[in-house]
């Protein structure tokens, strides 16, 4: 049996390298299109200001990338250093996405991105525009990838179990492609990336505004930021995943834990607002609910129920009852009774088998557990709801603040008065950290929500890790600690000081800096 | 489409390929970082070394990423016994690379001599390290590896990070540091003028002669030493699914030369490595920088030729449980998914060289101390 502590401290330090790695990357999916963007109205207008614009928020891009691409390694590292047996168990799946992300879009991105910032003069301008629009749709093509491996984690379609190999295996690679959780997965959490980057450029374009400096450079930037921002929020608003919580048991689960949705109540439900959700007792407290909004938003429907709390685990033991009855039979398969009635009774009940395995946790045989272990087990399969409840609200809110700021801003940059409306300006400024809130805690929503499982159904988290010592986890854990901590103070110091610095700090001769005094940095 | 035996075979052709494509690009930035304290006095002569490689390393890198996203798709159980049992090493080159994207990016973004400084170690380490683990993980594939797997195929290893620094590995270890060191020697002989190049010129010189004889130790090693390869005496249908623990490995293999003698032609290989260093030594001789990149890309290629064909058909052998040894056609993915695998590398594939060689076109030249002073604030 693997120790609790290496689960634990493997879990710990994916999740704080997942989170850290997702600090940079929702900003080069939104930057990366602005800057083609950016760099298209140059095109077609041929005025300097907009090449200005792509590079000075090209440097910022950079500065962002290189740790894009650093945290990245350890994402692929880890797999297989922490995550072996799961590595092992569905590598035959979930490598294909990440071999191929290789392939169809790192190389394009990273090819590009060196002829990006160094091409400038060796490239024709319709060259170096087309290599920013690769760069663009590499980091997309990418995430696309990326959301594919992921999006079977949640929703593990189109393969099946082989004892012979011990593992999953792909049957149906259209069904990966297509798995409804990856697709809303993917759209959502890009168009998450281009409102960060939009309200990256809005931010600090508001500052330079509020400075009076710079202030063409930076109204061309606002009103590009605004337009596109606007236009973003509400792809990732009105395409919120919310949809692809009706595939999947563990979807569901998820769905009803976001909602604190206890009892199966009949379509369609109420939302519940806001609450006290209270996971001992299963009920919440001081909840304020909206009539019918749940069934509408969850099902987009007015007749399909949203299977409450209470019910789900009901079933989920049912699962387990199951689940005990395919691990004994594939114990028989592999000491060599492979007969065709063993054979079919396997294939009867194996798509349980991953809830069996949930008893791993607390007794090695499986077939032999306790009713009290059983029990134990199908509660575990309902992750933390009060912390699913409120992320989830806290993603939301943040989400519909910067639809208010994006709309105001496109406003007055409609009606070019965005700089006689400081409120404005530094309602944008000051909302910068919303758009990471809200991607930090959709992600905690996404993946706690999965628990107990690395993979639904299939596979649970604390079978997944690896045969190391606690010893080695807490050892890379702290050393990892070390390294980003280092890496994010150097990060933000660059990245606050050319922010503040501005188009200056492209040096050529136009700006504010170096007019009124000597250029230095 | 393709038999399951012949997508196997196939599969470890790709997987070498991804990794010579690795040692052939990321090489050379990996060896001119390394060598950037010696070749490069001044901060600009620093900067030449980093702006010959600076449109270039990211997408070198990706060879890398690629290769392991390849293991983990068409080997899964090396994906999983390797990563997990080189836990330290693994994180060793893990944490040396973290240094190179953010090193590459934020050193000239400051006028700091500190600062610049300390990336410049950072580069030179962070160089140092991968390529030097690289060799002795190789090293160590030859001496057997102390893991094994229980029967739901878990992996276990039974061994420490300090267990992997034996002399063969360090060996083994050499050979690549000098190898692609001497890469990147001949890449900024190409790409560099005056003191830089020259010195880089003395240090190609120096590299080759390291590698051909820490190249040759190693083979005299093999052959004359104690080591003993693996081979399989029985193993079930190699075009059906297999698991690795229904097969019978013996360790009667003598320094791992069997392959060598049972089919001779392969012998290309290590005289390629001997011939492409001898022409990176001759060419850097003569100071013809193209001609010594030749050698040493040649090198490059008979070197992983030589271990890969050695090793054949084991890919990561075990020194622990024989049986639990992984090879070609027991550690790897299903028919389906080497099969779509292998329409994905076909199609993009080419596509990757074609673009990657434009952007090697468009970016040629000769880069020298007055392009950087002239463009201080957008080159690195």
């Amino acid at each position: 049996m693997i120790s609790e502590a290496v689960v634990d401290l493997s879990r710990l330090q994916f999740a704080m390298t997942a989170m850290y790695h997702f600090l940079f990357v929702p900003l080069t999916l939104g930057l990366a299109f602005l800057l083609a963007i950016m760099e298209s109205v140059y095109v077609m207008t041929g005025k300097q200001v907009y090449q200005d614009m792509v590079k000075f928020w090209g440097k910022l891009f950079g500065i962002n990338f290189a740790l894009g691409v650093t945290t990245g390694l350890t994402m692929e590292f880890q797999f297989g250093t922490n995550w072996a047996y799961y590595s092992h168990y569905v590598g035959d799946i979930f490598g294909a996405p990440l071999a191929i992300e290789g392939l169809m879009a790192f190389f394009l991105e990273s090819t590009f991105i060196g002829l990006f910032f160094f091409g400038w003069e060796r490239l024709s301008k319709l060259q170096h525009l087309a290599v920013t629009w690769l760069v663009a749709i590499g980091s997309n093509m990418s995430a696309l990838w990326i959301l594919i491996a992921n999006g079977w984690m949640q929703n593990p379609v189109g393969a099946e179990f082989n004892y012979q190999t011990m593992r999953m295996e792909l049957t149906d690679f259209g069904a990966l492609l297509f798995n409804p959780v990856a697709q809303v997965k993917f759209v959502h959490t890009v168009a998450a990336g281009y409102v960060t980057g939009a309200i990256f450029v809005l931010a600090i374009s508001s500052y330079y505004l509020l400075k009076k400096r710079d202030q063409g450079f930076a109204r061309r930037s606002f009103a590009i930021a605004s337009a596109f921002g606007l236009a973003s929020i509400l792809s990732v608003i009105v395409l919120g995943d919310e949809s692809g919580y009706e595939v999947g048991d563990v979807q569901k689960t998820k769905l009803a834990a976001i909602e604190a949705e206890w009892d199966t109540h009949p379509a369609p439900a109420a939302f519940t607002l806001i609450g006290w959700p209270n996971q001992e007792e299963q009920r919440t407290d001081y909840a304020v609910k909206i009539p019918y909004v749940l069934g509408l938003i969850a099902t987009r429907s007015i007749d399909k129920e949203v299977t409450g709390i209470k019910d789900l685990l009901v079933q989920h033991e049912a699962r387990i009852r199951t689940g005990m009855q395919a691990y004994g039979l594939l114990e028989q398969l592999r000491a060599g009774d492979t007969s065709d009635a063993t054979r079919a009774a396997f294939e009867a009940v194996k798509q349980d088998l991953g809830y069996g395995l949930l008893l791993k946790k607390y007794t090695a045989n499986v077939v032999d557990p306790t009713e009290a272990q059983i029990q134990q087990a199908a509660l575990d399969t309902i992750p933390n709801v009060f912390s699913l409840f409120w992320s989830f609200r806290a993603m939301v809110g943040a989400g519909f603040l910067m639809l208010a700021l994006f709309a105001c801003a496109f406003w007055a940059s409609a009606r070019k008065n965005e700089e006689r409306k400081p409120w404005l300006l530094k309602w944008a400024l000051f909302s910068l950290p919303l758009p990471w809130i809200a991607a930090q805690t959709g992600w905690y929503v996404a993946e706690h929500g999965r628990q107990p499982w690395s993979i639904a159904e299939v596979l649970p988290t604390h079978l997944s890790a690896s045969s190391v010592s606690s010893a080695d986890v807490w050892g890379s854990l702290l050393a990892l600690i070390a390294f980003y901590s280092v890496l994010l103070v150097i990060e933000m110091y660059l990245m606050i000081r050319f922010a503040r610095l501005g188009p200056s700090s492209l040096h050529t001769g136009r700006y504010h800096f170096e007019q009124a005094q000597p250029a230095h940095a | 489409m393709f038999d399951y035996e012949m997508l196997k075979l196939i599969w470890w052709v790709l997987v070498g390929v991804l990794l010579i494509g690795f040692a052939l690009t990321d090489g050379f930035d990996l060896g001119a970082a390394a060598l950037l304290p010696i070749v490069g006095k001044t901060d600009d002569e620093r900067r030449v070394v980093i702006n010959t490689i600076a449109p270039h390393w990211d997408g070198n890198q990706v060879w890398l990423i690629t290769a392991g996203g390849a293991l983990f798709a068409a080997w899964p159980l090396v994906y999983a016994a390797a990563f997990s049992g080189l836990y330290w090493a693994l994180l060793l080159v893990l944490f040396a690379l973290f240094v190179r994207p953010v090193g590459f990016d934020y050193r000239s973004k400051l006028d700091n001599t500190r600062w610049r400084q300390s990336w410049d170690w950072g580069l030179f380490v962070g160089a140092l390290i991968p390529s030097v683990v690289f060799g002795v993980a190789f090293g160590n594939l030859f001496l057997g590896l102390p893991f094994g797997f229980d029967d739901t195929l878990r992996s276990s290893y039974q061994g420490s990070f300090w267990q992997l620094l034996s002399p063969f590995a360090l060996l083994a270890g050499v050979v690549s540091l000098s190898m692609l060191m001497l890469h990147g020697g001949t890449w900024l002989m190409m790409r560099s003028e005056g003191a830089i190049a020259a010195r880089s010129q003395r240090a190609a010189q120096v590299c080759a002669l390291v590698f051909l004889a820490a190249f040759i130790g190693c083979g005299v090693w093999l052959w004359q030493g104690d080591i003993v390869g693996l081979h399989i005496s029985q193993i079930g249908a190699v075009d059906s699914a297999l698991n690795p623990l229904n097969k019978t490995v013996l360790a009667d293999n003598p320094g791992w030369l069997a392959n060598y003698q049972l089919y001779p032609h392969t012998k290309w290989a290590p005289m390629l490595g001997i011939l492409g260093a001898a022409l990176a030594f001759a060419a850097a001789t003569a100071g013809r920088g193209g001609f010594a990149f030749a050698g040493s890309s040649l090198a490059i290629v008979g070197t992983l030729c030589t271990a890969g064909f050695a090793l054949f058909p084991f890919v990561m052998p075990s020194s622990l449980d024989l049986a639990s040894s992984l090879t070609v056609w027991d550690a790897v993915s299903s028919h389906k998914t080497l099969g779509i695998m292998l329409v994905a590398a076909c199609i993009f594939v080419p596509l990757i060289l074609l673009y990657t060689l434009w952007s090697y076109a468009k970016m040629w030249g000769k880069v020298s101390t007055a392009h950087i002073q002239n463009n201080s604030h957008s080159l690195y």
